[in-house]
């Protein structure tokens, strides 16, 4: 019966002549960050089976900044991934992107398609598909059943994924498969396939593990050159891989902020000694 | 932007050519044989006396159109488990839904010559003591009308039963469950005499198609011959979509659909639509079938019909499409020879079968002959290796 009367209900939202049809509305709406942050999460509460994987959680980043995020193993770094990027739904909180765009509210692939790019802990590639599909699949494009069936790539397309395939250096292998990559390319990959989706927020989760030092120094200095036009959120162990590349660093603990500043800052901070750097010296 | 062109230039290339190793690189070929063997056949069949060598009966010829339509189900099948990675165990419900749309135009093409005499309802109906058409069975006289509801109803059944099993994320063994379970219910229902479906006996006695004499010789190689067009044609259609981006993102569905997800596809709209392409091209086979064998009954939605498809499949080799075609066609062709000579015994050859590709053959025998290929090609070659990532993936989807 209440069925029914939502069905009527949606039916008379349907005739409603002071407003556009929900499909009929334009559906990007552009970031707003007239207040120069790009993301807002407060007050984010989450337990699984009553742990606390987030507790009362907040944290802003600035558009354009490259911020690292530190923090003991279950600190809660990457279900706090998983919620931004609508994996998890989180129990109480607010997540916006910019002042405008509600991310609770969204699906994984809405909130894809709002420019918001995710590189898995774990290096998560397509192995069946050559290099080259994978960078295609990651462009930025329609990715409605219609529009893909008929996609053909543009010379604007492929300029961006030969760029891209220079950047994470991997131009040889573009007709190789993905899956007979090293587990170093295979996170150069993703990280290329971050790239082409030219997202306005990247969330990086420990993108430097199994890299080589040189890897990992190559990396380092692709982070920091994305900073500026992208923002970037990077989380990582490798204490020495964030001192060269943060600015900002925030530390995590049990779910919550425990401290943010310069890495400097940080490592002074008495909680953190404690909690953090306590336990590895 | 030389560069650019260039791999503009490459990729259409490789699109054209694609090697060995690389599923569907065999269309042109294969619709030529198939349409080759079909002109033979056919004039076989027509042209040639019954006393010559090279005479192919009429019994063959309708054998042959069963095998294709078999195929093209096989095909429907490979589409959505061998790109997809959702194993349907109930596409011969579609199968039969389409089949029995085309019943339905057939029964009511029999006219006032049935048993009973009655100018409009089919015999069954008057032995029930029915005095008019159920209201599903208006318009099924119309052929266009009938042809329509043969892609229509189980497009909307599969578009209804996708969405709602997508959409909250039913995967893997569950929704194998349920498609068992759906075309189990739809096996009893149709059982039932008051579904107006024949019962147990289903549609049959069939007189003639648009006029033509189902009995003669030119309209069963015409019906054989229209199940080859089809049955290239599905192939064809569905070659180009999994070469097209669609086909890739079909295919990162089925290897990592999270991932997908995070990229900004609606996997679960792509799920869908792929479902219904597949469980239409199954109706179509199970229209293409009906005419030709002459009946259709509720037998059709047996579980374990749908079980033998995937086993077709998987002998073939999937993720292919000209696998499915061909595990069909063999595992087919050995089954008419095997119930002939043992007619309790193919369950258990099939199992066996099934058993023995799924231990030692992964890829089918699509599979075997790229290896060999390659093997003779360059003896020395490294092609197995850059193979094996793709097998990995393959097996971690049909788990
Ligand atoms: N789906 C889940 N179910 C139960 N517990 C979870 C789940 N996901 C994460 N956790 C727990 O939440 C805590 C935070 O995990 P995570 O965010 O992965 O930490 P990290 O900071 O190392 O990335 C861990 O203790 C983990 O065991
Ligand atoms: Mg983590």
């Amino acid at each position: 019966m209440s069925a029914l009367e939502n069905l009527t209900a949606e039916g008379k939202e349907l005739l409603r002549r002071d407003q556009v049809w929900p499909f009929l509305m334009p559906k990007q709406q552009a970031v707003d960050v007239s207040h120069q942050v790009i993301l807002y999460v407060e007050g984010l509460n989450l337990s699984f089976d009553g742990f606390k994987a987030l507790n009362d959680l907040n944290l802003y980043i600035n558009d354009g900044e490259l911020r690292c995020l530190i923090g003991a193993n279950g600190a809660g770094k990457t279900t706090l991934m998983d919620v931004i990027t609508g994996k998890t739904q989180c129990d109480s909180g607010t997540v916006y992107f910019g002042q405008n765009h509600n991310l609770l509210e969204r699906s994984e692939p809405e909130i894809a398609e709002l420019g918001i790019g995710r590189k898995f802990q774990k290096p998560t590639v397509f192995e069946a598909h050559t290099v080259f599909d994978n960078l295609e699949l990651s462009l930025k494009t329609n990715k409605g059943v219609m529009p893909t069936l008929l996609a053909r790539l543009t010379p604007t397309q492929l300029d961006r994924i030969d760029q891209v395939l220079e950047i994470i250096g991997l131009k040889e292998q573009r007709f190789m498969l993905a899956g007979a990559l090293s587990h170093g390319q295979k996170q150069w990959l993703e990280i290329g396939m971050l790239l082409v989706s030219e997202p306005r927020l990247l969330l990086i989760d420990e993108p430097v593990a199994g890299m080589t030092a040189q890897e990992t120094e190559r990396t380092a200095e692709l982070l920091t050159s994305l900073a500026g036009e992208h923002t970037v959120i990077v989380v990582e162990h490798d204490m020495e891989f964030v001192r060269s590349i943060a600015r900002t660093v925030t530390v995590l603990h049990q779910g919550s902020v425990l401290a943010e500043g310069t890495m400097d800052q940080v490592q002074n901070n008495k909680d953190v000694i404690e909690v953090y750097l306590g336990e590895e010296a | 932007m030389s560069q650019s062109l260039s791999s503009i230039a490459r990729f259409s290339a490789s699109d054209l050519f694609k090697g060995k190793g690389q599923p569907g690189g065999r269309v042109a070929p294969f619709v030529a044989i198939l349409l080759a063997v079909t002109v033979l056949a056919s004039a076989a069949n027509l042209l040639l006396p019954e006393s010559s060598p090279f005479y192919v009966s009429t019994y063959t010829i309708t054998l042959l159109g069963k095998y294709l339509s078999y195929a093209m189900l096989a095909l429907a099948v490979d589409v959505i488990w061998g790109y997809c990675g959702i194993l349907s165990l109930g596409h011969g419900a579609f199968f039969a839904l389409g089949g029995y749309a085309m019943g339905m135009y057939l029964m009511r093409q029999i006219g006032d010559r049935g048993v009973y005499g009655h100018p409009e309802l089919p015999d069954f109906m008057v032995f029930l003591d029915w005095s008019e058409l159920p209201w599903y069975w208006l318009g099924m006289d119309q052929f266009w009308f009938a042809m329509l509801m043969v892609l229509a109803v189980p497009g909307l059944l599969a578009y209804i039963f996708g969405w709602l099993a997508f959409r909250s994320r039913v995967t893997g063994v569950y929704l194998s469950i349920m498609t068992q379970a759906l075309t189990y219910a739809l096996l009893l229902a149709f059982f039932r005499n008051e579904m107006g479906f024949g019962g147990n006996n289903g549609l049959t006695d069939f007189k003639d198609i648009l006029g033509f004499d189902l009995q003669s010789d030119t309209t069963r190689v015409a019906l054989f011959a229209i199940t080859a067009l089809m049955l290239a044609l599905t192939f064809i259609t569905s070659h180009w979509i999994m070469q097209s981006r669609l086909g890739k993102v079909v295919v990162a569905i089925r290897d990592g659909e999270a991932r997908a997800r995070f990229l900004g596809y609606r996997t679960d709209n792509f799920k869908v639509w792929l479902f219904v392409y597949s469980a239409m091209i199954a109706a179509i086979a199970g229209a293409l079938y009906v005419p030709q064998v002459g009946i259709i009954n509720p037998g059709e939605f047996s579980p374990i019909n749908s079980i033998e498809i995937v086993i077709w499949v998987a002998v073939g080799g999937r993720g292919t499409l000209i696998g499915a075609i061909v595990g069909a066609l063999l595992v087919n062709y050995a089954k008419t020879r095997f119930t002939a000579i043992m007619p309790d015994g193919w369950l258990f050859a099939l199992g066996a079968l099934f058993v023995l590709v799924t231990l030692f053959l992964p890829k089918g025998l699509v599979g075997v002959y790229d290896q060999l290929k390659a093997h003779f090609a360059q003896p020395q070659s490294k092609s197995d290796e850059s193979s094996t990532p793709h097998q990995e993936s393959a097996k971690e989807a049909s788990v």
